[in-house]
C-alpha cells in the first residue's frame, strides 16, 4: 500500500490547511512542491466547507501557462481586429473582436483565483476533488472505481514542467480533471492511484 | 432443428444430438448463417435485377398480358445485354460467367463461415472471424452484462436465433449469429452458468479437463453429464411465469397518452390555426406528420407486445436460498428478443409517471445498464425500458426483481413514500422551505433517502419520478453549489452512474444535509463495493470463486480480467 491512507489519520480543522502540512509522508514532498498553499473559497456562510484533511493544490506554473496561452490567443484576436479595422476600414470587426477580447481578459483576470480553488485529497478509500469559487463542485471517487488515468501535457506545459491528470470511471459524468500538476507529482499521483485502485478492484 | 449439423474442428467428439458448444473447443456457427446474414444483400441484388428486366420477364413468362410489349421489344434492340447474348449466340459464355459468379459467392460465403468460429472457456467467450483480415474478440465472462437472444422473424421461421453476449464497453458485444434455437439456448445457459462461477464451484474438474484440448472419453462422459444437467435446467425454467401482464388496451392507451401525442396535438392545432389564418395549403403538411406518428406508434406497440418479465435461475437449478438470480425479459411481436440480466447489472432504476398517466395509475420503469452498444445504435434505447407501462402492483413486482435482497422494511419507503409522494411523517429529506422558490411546485417532494445499500431520489410533482441507485454500482458522487444556492444555503447532489436515461441529479437540498449525504453515500458505496460479489454472482461462498483460483484453474490464456473493454486483437 502507499502513503495515501495515512493522510486522513491526522484530521485538521476546517480552516484552510497548509499543503506542506505536518505529515512528513514520502509522497507529500513530491505532491506539494511549488504548489499553492491555501484553498481559496467563497466568503458566504452557506458555502461548501473545506472539511477535514489535507488538500493538495496545483503548481504555481499552471497560472503562467494559462496566462501565456490566453495572452497569445488574445493578441492574435487583437491583431486580426486591428488589421480589419485599420487597413480595410471594417469597423464592425470590433463587435466579435471586442467580445472575444473581453472574454479572454475576464478569463485571464479570474484564472489566478480559480487556480487556487482547485484541490484534491487522498483519503483512505477515495479521492476527493474540488474546484470552482462561484460555482463550487466537489467530487468523491472511490479508488476501486477508477478505470484508467490519463496524463497529458502540451508543448507549453512541458516547457513549464506541468501536466494534466484525468481520472476516468465507468460514469462519463464523473469528470475529474486535475490540470496543472507538476510532472513528477502527476506521475507520483498516477502510480499511487493505480496501486490503491488495484488493491480495491471490484466489478463495475 | 435441434440436431442441426454444427460441424466441429479436428478432434470431433462422437456426440450426435445436443452437442455441447461450450466445452472449450472451437465451434462453427450454423451453416445457414451466410444465407441469413447475406440474405438482405441477395434480396437487394435480386430486386435490382428484376427491376431492370421487368418488361422482359413479363414478356417471357406472361406474353398474353398486352401487345404493347412487342413495341417495347423493338426499342430494346441493340443495347440490351440479354439481346446481345441472344444475338451473338453466347449462351455458354453467359452461363459460365453466371456459374462462375455463383461459385465465387458460394466460395466466399463458405470461407467466411468456415473461418468464423467461437469458443467458450471457463473465463471468456471468444470469436474469431475474417479470412484476410482476421479479428479475434474475447469477452471476459465476469464482465458479462447480459445475454440477449434475438430471433428476427425470418430467422425464426427457419428455427435460428442470434446470441449476443453483452460486454461492458461501447460496441463491445460478442455476437454469435446464427445458431439453431436449441443450441443458442444451450449456449446461453452455459455462458450464464460459467459467468456465475457456479460451474467452477460444482464441476471445476470437468471444466478444466475439457478446457485442455485433449478430450478423453472420460471427460466427454463428464461433459455429457453436465450437458444433461444444463438441458434439464433449461427445460425447467424455459418458460418462467411472467410477473407482469400488459393488456393490449393499456399498452395502446399508454402510448396514446404520451408526451409525443401532446406534441402531435400541438402540431395539429398549430397547423389548423395556420390554415385558418393563412393559406389552407398548410393542411397538407398534416399528412406526413400523421404518417410519421402512426409508424412510431405501431413500432413502439409491436415492440412491447408479448412482453414478459420473470426471474430466472440463470442456468442453474441448485440455487442457494436467498442468493440472487437474474431476470429474463422477453418482448416483441415479429422480432422476439429475450434478454437475461444477471444480478447486479442494473446501475440505476427509475419509476416515473407523467400527469397524463396519473388518473389510470400507470407507471413505467427505465434502467441504466450497459447494453454494450455504440452511442449511435438506434436499438440501444429499447434496452433501457424495462416496463413500458404497468400498474403499481406491476411496478412493485418488477422492482422486487430488479433490486433483490432488500429487507422488507425498506419497501414502504419506495412504494408508499417514494412513488406516491409526501405523506405524513415523510422519511425523505426534502428541499428546505426557504428555498422553495427554486422548486416552486415540487419542493415538498424533491428529496432523498439513503438506505444502507441504496440511495432513493424522489423528484417532480407533475412528472413524478423515483430513482433508486444501488450503492454497489455507484461510480462516484459529486456535490455542487452555485451563487444562488449559496445565498440560500442549499446545494445540489449528483450521483454518477454509467450513462443512461436515469439522471442522478438532485438539486436544492439543505447544504448540511447534502454534505452529510455526500459523506455517508461515499462511505456506504465504498463498503458496498468491497463486499459486492455479483461479478461471479453464484459462487460467493465457495473459495473457487476467488479470481486467483479461477485463473489458475481454467485458463492459461487469460490476460486481463479487469479490463472493461473487450480485448480485440487483429491477427
Amino acid at each position: 500500500m502507499t502513503n495515501a491512507p495515512e493522510e486522513n489519520s491526522a484530521p485538521t480543522t476546517t480552516e484552510p490547511v497548509s499543503a506542506a502540512g505536518t505529515e512528513a509522508a514520502d509522497g507529500d514532498d513530491v505532491l506539494n512542491r511549488d504548489t499553492y498553499e491555501s484553498i481559496r473559497e467563497p466568503r458566504a456562510a452557506g458555502r461548501l466547507p473545506l472539511g477535514d484533511g489535507t488538500w493538495h493544490q496545483l503548481a504555481r506554473q499552471y497560472v503562467w501557462v494559462q496566462q501565456i496561452s490566453g495572452g497569445v490567443v488574445g493578441l492574435i484576436a487583437l491583431a486580426a481586429t486591428l488589421l480589419l479595422t485599420l487597413l480595410w476600414g471594417q469597423w464592425w470587426a470590433w463587435i466579435p473582436g471586442g467580445i472575444i477580447l473581453a472574454m479572454i481578459t475576464w478569463t485571464m483576470v479570474i484564472t489566478p483565483r480559480q487556480a487556487r480553488a482547485y484541490g484534491y485529497q487522498l483519503r483512505r478509500d477515495d479521492l476527493v476533488f474540488r474546484k470552482g469559487i462561484l460555482w463550487q463542485r466537489v467530487v468523491a471517487v472511490p479508488y476501486g472505481r477508477m478505470q484508467l488515468i490519463d496524463i497529458t501535457h502540451g508543448p507549453l506545459d512541458r516547457g513549464f514542467g506541468i501536466a494534466q491528470l484525468k481520472l476516468v470511471t465507468a460514469a462519463a459524468s464523473t469528470g475529474v480533471v486535475i490540470p496543472g500538476l507538476r510532472q513528477e507529482a502527476a506521475e507520483r499521483l498516477r502510480d499511487t492511484l493505480v496501486d490503491v485502485a488495484e488493491a480495491r478492484r471490484t466489478g463495475l | 432443428m435441434s440436431g442441426a449439423p454444427v460441424s466441429q474442428p479436428a478432434p470431433v467428439q462422437p456426440r450426435a444430438s445436443a452437442p455441447s458448444l461450450s466445452d472449450g473447443e472451437w465451434h462453427r456457427l450454423h451453416p445457414l448463417t451466410p444465407l441469413l446474414r447475406g440474405g438482405l444483400f441477395l434480396v437487394v441484388i435480386a430486386g435490382i435485377v428484376i427491376a431492370n428486366l421487368r418488361d422482359r420477364l413479363v414478356f417471357v413468362f406472361l406474353p398474353w398480358i398486352d401487345d404493347d410489349a412487342d413495341v417495347d421489344v423493338e426499342e430494346w434492340q441493340g443495347n440490351d445485354p440479354i439481346d446481345f447474348i441472344v444475338d451473338n449466340n453466347l449462351y455458354f459464355a453467359a452461363g459460365f460467367a453466371l456459374l462462375g459468379i455463383l461459385l465465387l459467392l458460394i466460395g466466399v460465403f463458405y470461407l467466411s463461415w468456415r473461418f468464423h468460429t467461437f469458443r467458450i472457456t471457463g473465463d471468456d467467450v471468444e470469436v474469431r472471424s475474417g479470412v484476410l483480415f482476421r479479428t479475434h474478440r474475447r469477452a471476459p465472462l465476469d464482465r458479462v452484462q447480459g445475454v440477449n437472444l434475438t430471433r428476427p422473424m425470418f430467422a425464426r421461421l427457419v428455427g435460428m436465433a442470434k446470441l449476443e453476449v453483452v460486454g461492458a464497453g461501447l460496441d463491445s458485444n460478442v455476437k454469435l449469429e446464427y445458431l439453431s434455437t436449441a443450441n443458442a439456448e444451450g449456449v446461453r445457459a452455459d455462458i450464464l452458468r460459467l459467468a456465475s462461477g457456479r460451474r467452477l464451484a460444482e464441476a471445476g474438474k470437468g471444466a478444466a479437463t475439457s478446457a485442455t484440448s485433449r478430450v478423453s472419453a472420460a471427460a466427454s462422459v463428464v461433459s455429457a453429464g453436465i450437458t444433461g444437467l444444463i438441458s434439464g435446467d433449461e427445460e425447467q425454467d424455459s418458460e418462467p411465469e411472467s410477473v407482469v401482464h400488459i393488456p393490449l388496451g393499456r399498452l395502446i392507451g399508454s402510448r396514446l397518452l404520451s408526451g409525443s401525442t401532446l406534441a402531435l396535438i400541438a402540431i395539429v392545432i398549430a397547423i389548423i390555426v395556420g390554415s385558418i389564418a393563412g393559406t389552407p395549403w398548410v393542411l397538407f403538411s398534416l399528412v406526413p406528420a400523421l404518417i410519421g406518428f402512426g409508424a412510431y406508434w405501431v413500432r413502439t406497440i409491436t415492440r412491447a407486445l408479448r412482453y414478459s418479465i420473470a426471474p430466472t435461475q440463470s442456468g442453474g437449478a441448485r440455487q442457494q436460498a436467498g442468493s440472487p438470480s437474474g431476470i429474463r425479459i422477453t418482448f416483441g411481436l415479429f422480432t422476439t428478443i429475450t434478454e437475461i440480466l444477471p444480478p447486479g447489472r442494473v446501475h440505476a432504476v427509475e419509476v416515473d409517471q407523467s400527469v397524463l398517466w396519473r388518473p389510470f395509475g400507470w407507471w413505467s420503469i427505465t434502467v441504466n445498464r450497459l447494453s454494450g452498444r455504440g452511442m449511435t445504435d438506434g436499438n440501444a434505447e429499447q434496452f433501457t425500458t424495462v416496463l413500458p407501462v404497468g400498474t403499481r402492483d406491476d411496478v412493485e413486482r418488477v422492482l422486487r426483481l430488479l433490486l433483490p435482497g432488500r429487507p422488507e422494511s425498506e419497501w414502504p419507503l419506495v412504494f408508499e413514500h417514494g412513488l406516491l409522494g409526501p405523506k405524513a411523517d415523510d422519511p425523505y429529506t426534502n428541499t428546505p422551505r426557504r428555498a422553495r422558490l427554486l422548486r416552486l411546485l415540487s419542493w415538498k417532494r424533491n428529496g432523498f433517502r439513503l438506505l444502507p445499500d441504496a440511495l432513493l431520489i424522489r423528484r417532480g410533482v407533475i412528472w413524478r419520478a423515483l430513482a433508486v441507485f444501488p450503492l454497489a454500482r455507484l461510480q462516484s458522487i459529486g456535490i455542487d453549489q452555485g451563487p444562488l444556492d449559496r445565498a440560500l444555503s442549499v446545494a445540489g447532489i449528483r450521483v454518477h452512474t454509467i450513462s443512461g436515461r436515469v439522471s442522478g441529479r438532485l438539486g436544492v437540498i439543505d447544504r448540511d444535509a447534502a454534505l452529510r449525504l455526500f459523506e455517508d453515500t461515499e462511505a456506504a458505496a465504498v463498503a458496498a463495493a468491497s463486499t459486492d460479489r455479483s461479478h461471479r454472482w453464484a459462487g460467493e461462498e465457495s473459495a473457487t470463486s476467488d479470481p486467483v483460483l479461477v485463473e489458475a484453474e481454467a485458463g492459461p490464456t487469460r490476460t486481463d480480467h479487469d479490463s472493461i473493454e473487450v480485448p480485440e486483437d487483429p491477427r
